[in-house]
């Protein structure tokens, strides 16, 4: 019996701290485990006692790469307790922060962490040498996006100026201008970052995955829509925990996140595609179709085109709220504290995260739950890695690790949003 | 024949924490490709997967110590790292997630997952310095880009870092502020809290939460007194003071004079 391991213990250019092991006997693939040994830091735990008003900013520390994610999650679940909405130019300024989180997250993903994986390098700097220009627009990009969430959160990581209810300060049109001619360079930046990425050289490895993701009839989801995958299920968020199960598994002691009646799912930018390509702006749509992207894609690996598109998309429809932007009479919607239940499901670039909360009569929080997108992809993780890997057995042990490097990395794993995740232990039987 | 100087080397580590302020590296991105000219990135897992094995000039520590292994690991960081600085507010007082030194670690366990029994987390979230000694502190939660350069420049030419230890009441000054406490009765922790932001929730009509921690001589009783008179109670000073720096002895100190 011919058995070989592959392991990586730390996983290089994603967020956070993860490992993953394949074992492999006789030429099949036996297991494969993603592992996750960020220390568990107890969101849900310690934001029981504190104020509704401090949510946003305490769940936006879960992650520094997509904090605007849990701000957003926070502060419409919050709304759903308290009994209020959010509509208009408040709404609109909300997406528009998000457009920034996604150029930022995206064009971080897409050139920093995966493009090198692509173009045979061990990172960015390395890859500047040789590719000076690609990398300098990348990051022109990424500032780009930064720049929205700076004029509008105050800064770019773990911005300050969201609130329940709307913001602290609103912009006026004036300031919002400049923004405006960034992004106009920004979006002819991000259709060249599709084209670029749409010339690497993709294995040609589809799966049948089960794709998760909001869709809203008017607009490429952001903040909200209804949760709908392609195999029938269209729920609202309230419906979550009736869908959705997470286990504690034993092997590898990291919660996953099932449908409870088919298993495993996929969220993030495949899923959001392919659920919503009619919400595309044109532009983003013909630049897709350029990019050789069918209506739908099921190509993890083809899923860098995906997020270059979706940034183009950002950029354009960031682009279409200041040009439409007329200022809110009040920058926050009024809140009375109540008691109540809340729950809301947003897109964070890495896919569908979910927020619950359960609140006392003066506004304190009860309970708290939060369901990250890297939890959600754990079991799609790992079995790419069990149906792809047998194809590679060919190659040299350091290139057959890279490629099981990349085939995780495909998802952009946020493992830093740790409230779900803790140290493994394997089961070596 | 000089010998070809090599470029310093760099670290970045994480222990417990979000990720946000190594990424504030990576948002340098007019600073990024000069820091990679003048400093050789030997390890830096969420950037680049080529790892420099052996000992480093210059570590930055980002997160604070949340397991044994994590404390065990830090020990190591320090021997092979001529000068470490931490980064933010998780390594320089263990961040949000020392929450649980106010509490059960055990109890919190139980809350958040189903088999608290395969949880192996230390009861409390400590700073760095309070495991090795420590070059530096940035402050900050997340660290300030413009900081950040201003750290790695002074390592480069052996100076100290230019980081004002005093309040953020100054920044709001410097920028012109109106002050939100004095005109709108907005409740803020600007008097006691470490510049370094440059003021930012004041300049978006909204009070200071104390992201960056204590300043170097905080008066927080004086501070508290005058927020009770604009109407906040025990409750809520105590959690204004026990959040990203809840761990900072100042910040502890008030929270504790205030609540349970």
């Amino acid at each position: 019996m011919v058995r070989k391991t592959i392991k990586v213990n730390y996983l290089a250019r994603v967020e956070g701290e993860g490992a993953f092991k394949v074992v492999v006997r006789d030429g099949v693939v036996e297991s494969a485990e993603l592992s996750i040994f960020e220390p568990p830091r107890f969101f849900e735990a310690l934001l029981r006692g504190r104020a509704y008003s401090e949510a946003p900013d305490i769940t936006a520390r879960i992650c520094g790469i997509c904090p605007v994610a849990y701000q957003m999650s926070s502060v419409h679940a919050m709304e759903q307790a308290l009994g209020v909405q959010v509509t208009g130019p408040l709404r609109d300024l909300r997406r528009l922060l998000y457009c920034g989180e996604w150029i930022e997250s995206h064009t971080l993903h897409v050139y920093m962490l995966h493009a090198p994986d692509f173009l045979g390098y061990e990172g960015a700097i390395d890859m500047a040498r040789d590719h000076g220009d690609a990398v300098r627009r990348g990051l022109a990009l990424k500032k780009a996006g930064n720049e929205i969430l700076t004029l509008l959160g105050g800064r770019e990581i773990h911005p300050i100026n969201v609130r329940v209810g709307g913001f602290y300060r609103v912009p006026t049109r004036r300031e919002l201008q400049p923004l405006a001619e960034k992004m106009k360079w920004a979006r002819d930046a991000a259709l060249e970052t599709v084209r670029w990425v749409a010339s690497f050289d993709f294995p040609d490895n589809e799966r049948d995955y089960e794709l998760v993701a909001l869709s809203h009839p008017d607009e490429y989801p952001f903040n909200e829509g209804r949760i709908v995958s392609n195999r029938g299920l269209d729920i609202t968020s309230d419906a979550y925990d009736l869908h959705f199960e997470e286990s504690h598994v034993e092997r590898s002691t990291a919660l996953h996140s099932r449908l409870r009646e088919r298993g495993a799912y996929l969220v993030g930018p495949l899923a959001r595609y392919s659920l919503n390509f009619s919400r595309l702006s044109p532009m983003a749509q013909q630049a897709a179709r350029e990019a050789g992207l069918g209506i739908v894609c099921a190509n993890p690996y083809r899923s860098i085109i995906v997020r270059a598109v979706e940034a183009l998309y950002a950029c354009d429809e960031a682009l279409r709220i200041i040009d439409a932007y007329q200022p809110p009479d009040q920058p926050a919607v009024q809140i009375e504290p109540r008691a109540g239940v809340g729950c809301a499901a947003t897109e964070a670039p890495r896919g569908l995260l979910y927020h619950r909360y359960r609140l006392e009569a003066d506004g304190s929080i009860a309970e708290a739950r939060i369901v990250p997108p890297t939890s959600q992809n754990q079991a799609s993780i790992e079995a790419d890695l069990a149906s792809f890997v047998g194809q590679w057995l060919d190659l040299p042990d350091d290139q057959l690790r890279h490629r099981c490097e990349q085939t995780v990395r495909n998802y952009d794993p946020c493992i830093s949003c740790s409230t779900h995740f803790l140290r493994l232990e394997l089961d070596r039987g | 024949m000089a010998a070809v100087r090599r470029k310093p080397r760099l670290a970045v580590w994480k222990f417990a924490s979000c990720d946000g302020c190594q990424l504030t590296l990576l948002d340098c991105e007019d600073e990024l490709l000069a820091v990679a000219e003048a400093l050789d990135i030997a390890y830096f897992p969420e950037a680049t997967r080529a790892a420099v094995k052996g000992c480093y000039d210059l570590s930055l520590v980002e997160g604070s110590i949340t397991t044994t292994h994590d404390a065990e690991r830090i020990q190591d960081v320090r021997r092979r790292s001529r000068a470490l600085i931490t980064i933010g507010a998780c390594a320089t007082s263990g961040g949000i997630q020392a929450l649980r030194n106010f509490a059960d670690v055990r109890e919190y366990a139980q809350v958040v997952y189903a088999r608290p029994d395969y949880i192996h987390s230390l009861a409390t979230s400590t700073a760095i310095a309070d495991h090795v000694p420590v070059d530096f502190e940035l402050r900050g939660c997340p660290i300030n880009k413009r900081q950040l350069v201003e750290v790695i420049s002074a390592f480069l030419v052996g100076r100290r870092p230019v980081t004002p230890a005093h309040s953020v009441c100054i920044e709001c000054k410097l920028r012109g502020n109106v002050c939100v406490t004095v005109a709108h009765g907005t409740p803020c922790l600007g008097p006691v809290t470490h510049a370094g932001c440059d003021a930012i929730c004041p300049s978006y009509d909204r009070g200071c939460y104390g992201c960056y921690g204590p300043m170097e001589s905080p008066n927080a009783p004086a501070l508290s007194a005058k927020l009770g008179e604009l109407g906040m109670g025990q409750r809520d000073l105590t959690r204004i003071y026990r959040t990203f720096n809840a761990g900072s002895p100042a910040f502890r100190k008030e929270s504790e004079r205030n609540g349970p």
